[in-house]
């Protein structure tokens, strides 16, 4: 009973961690530029696959994530660069039309590359699974939830500490205030981008030797993690890591406990009950609109 | 003799033309079979277009109407033995309802939270759909009836085409007579400003809902009707990716343009067709076409053509 509630709890946390930094990715970008990045789970794709194919041809492994970060983080920027910064004013729902764009371009593009089937990449430290009351873990968990939680941690020092970090937070405040002090905003939409770049690309990375790395990998991820974003409040770095976790683990409660078939949903119907008692997420603000 | 250059009128006998012509100049079936998606499609969009182009509301979840319409009319005739009109209704009705009661909880969101409830609504609709495979067929999907009305079959291409077509300017005019009406001014005012709208005594809940009701059960009524003509449906058709299809289509075509609607649905069907060439790079291509579109005429495909006109021809 408790061995296996302790079970669900684990996996949950697992793949929670995933989302947190998919979430944690739509915010930082959702900060600097009040776009919500459609392209997001491919980042995380291209995490995964870079460091599957790269490892399978016989780059160590630290180096080929390292790799697959760079080129995560530089797609990011052509992104940003090319496409999202050009049509600055456009509306929402153009912007979210312009970043789908990009994330089926990519997709196209890592087709061509990498091909269509699943890739493996073995687990970082074994697979002897780890007895915790009962309860058993596999060590890629492990890596999956410490690199995340490092992550998170260095990205909260980052916004805190920082000079970067701190211009980009006065951008997402007030964006010509930010320009008026001399921040270049433009530079700081584009770190943006490559710092979401790189955590997706790294999650992807963690996550792969547990999901198996494909091109189509990021689709479901990134929906989650932009559910894990808007359930903490659009922008609110902590709210996303929360929304993550708690998608993760009530995903694994319902796939254990209700139906696995229905494991997909549980985010979903979960996102629509809070939106309808708190429009603005769990930690959102209250905005104000000028007429 | 004014009001028929300029009105209303203008667009939609040329449509009625173009739509009266179309099937002389199409060399087989194959073709047909295009346009009439690509109808199926524009039916759909033009009802979005009413949502996004002038209530200025994101739908992400709209395929998901779509599919509930043509499992509806699947399931009812099918297993049931229902009159295919009456499952279409049931249908329409269904769906009415249900995007009433979602409705009002989630017009009152904004922006990015709209978009985040109807991706949400979509999804759920679609994995339901797939799983429940006693009554949907699951993954693969159920075989439909034909649809027999009065005793008669509704059968081929040429017929199909002209049930479509017809479908195609009832809702182009119900569209247009809407938005001129003083309803559509209300819903012009939403979009501009919300607060301002409802300072002015402008019931900016209603009309939303309204609106999201009405896309809704033509959306309903066009994968009804689908479904019988194509005979077999899958979740596919009514999963995240047609919703983005059907946005896209909107936002190309021109927000806030019934015609750009129609336009816009026309060309994205054909362009994936017309895309099989590049093979392999057939997505690289559709998102480079996308992304391309909407950096560089971000008001969409006819409201950028109607601009390079002289100033005089503008309605």
């Amino acid at each position: 009973m408790f061995a296996e509630l302790l079970q669900y709890l684990l996996s949950g946390l697992t793949i929670g961690a995933i989302y947190a930094l998919a979430g944690l990715g739509f915010s930082i970008i959702y900060n600097a530029s009040h776009v919500i990045n459609f392209a997001q789970g491919e980042f995380i794709m291209i995490g995964g696959m870079a460091s599957a194919t790269l490892t399978a041809s016989g780059v160590p492994l630290p180096l080929a994530i390292l790799i697959g970060c760079g080129g995560a983080m530089l797609v990011g920027v052509l992104v940003a660069k090319f496409a999202v910064e050009r049509a600055r004013n456009a509306s929402t729902v153009t912007l979210i039309i312009i970043t789908i764009g990009a994330s089926i371009f990519l997709r196209g593009v890592a087709e061509l590359v990498w091909g269509k089937d699943f890739k493996r990449l073995d687990a970082f430290s074994g697979e002897t699974p780890i007895q915790i009351l009962g309860a058993s873990m596999q060590p890629q968990s492990l890596w999956v939830v410490g690199t995340a939680g490092v992550l998170i941690v260095a990205i909260g020092l980052f916004f805190a500490k920082t000079l970067t970090g701190k211009a980009i937070l006065a951008t997402s405040h007030n964006r010509l205030a930010a320009q008026l002090v001399g921040i270049d905003v433009k530079r700081v939409v584009l770190a943006s981008f490559a710092l979401s770049a790189a955590l997706g690309a790294v999650g992807g990375a963690v996550v792969a030797p547990i999901t198996f790395s494909y091109t189509e990998m990021g689709i479901m991820l990134g929906l989650k993690g932009f559910t894990a974003a808007v359930l903490g409040g659009l922008g609110h770095g902590p709210g996303a890591v929360a929304g993550g976790l708690i998608v993760g683990i009530a995903e694994a409660l319902g796939a254990g406990y209700i139906s696995s078939a229905y494991k997909d949903a549980v985010a979903f119907v979960i996102i629509l009950a809070v939106l309808l008692f708190m429009p603005n997420g769990l930690f959102g603000k209250r905005g104000t609109e000028r007429v | 003799m004014n009001a028929l250059l300029h009105g209303r009128l203008t667009g939609l006998l040329a449509l009625g033309a173009v739509i009266a012509v179309l099937p002389a100049v199409l060399p087989n079936n194959f073709y047909l079979d295009i346009a009439i998606l690509a109808g199926f499609n524009a039916v759909v969009c033009v009802g979005l277009n009413l949502l996004i182009g002038y209530a200025g509301q994101i739908s992400l979840g709209h395929a998901g109407f779509f599919g509930i319409g043509a499992y509806a009319s699947g399931v009812l005739v099918g297993a049931y033995g229902w009159p295919p009109l009456l499952a279409l209704l049931a249908g329409a009705l269904f769906v009415g309802l249900l995007a009433f009661l979602v409705a009002k909880p989630i017009l009152r969101l904004k922006g990015h939270y709209l978009a985040m409830a109807t991706l949400g609504i979509g999804i759920i609709v679609s994995i339901v759909l797939r799983t429940e495979s006693g009554l949907t067929g699951g993954p693969d999907g159920m075989m439909v009836e034909p649809f027999r009305i009065f005793g008669v079959e509704l059968y081929g291409e040429k017929v199909w085409y002209w049930v479509v077509g017809v479908l195609l300017v009832g809702v182009v005019w119900l569209s247009l007579n809407l938005i001129d009406s003083p309803m559509g001014r209300a819903l012009r005012a939403v979009h501009g400003s919300e607060v301002a709208a409802e300072v002015v005594g402008v019931d900016t809940a209603r009309f939303k809902v309204l609106v999201f009701v009405l896309s809704a059960v033509f959306a309903s009524v066009a994968g009804s009707l689908f479904a019988h003509y194509a005979g077999l449906i899958t979740p596919a058709k009514a999963d995240f990716f047609k919703s983005i299809e059907l946005v896209t289509m909107v936002v190309f075509g021109g927000m806030a343009s019934t015609f750009g609607a129609v336009v816009g649905a026309v060309v994205l069907t054909l362009l994936p067709q017309a895309l099989t060439v590049f093979q392999d790079y057939q997505q690289i291509v559709l998102g480079g076409i996308l992304m391309a579109t909407m950096v560089f005429m971000p008001k969409g495909l006819l409201p950028t053509l109607a601009a390079l006109l002289p100033a005089r021809r503008r309605a």
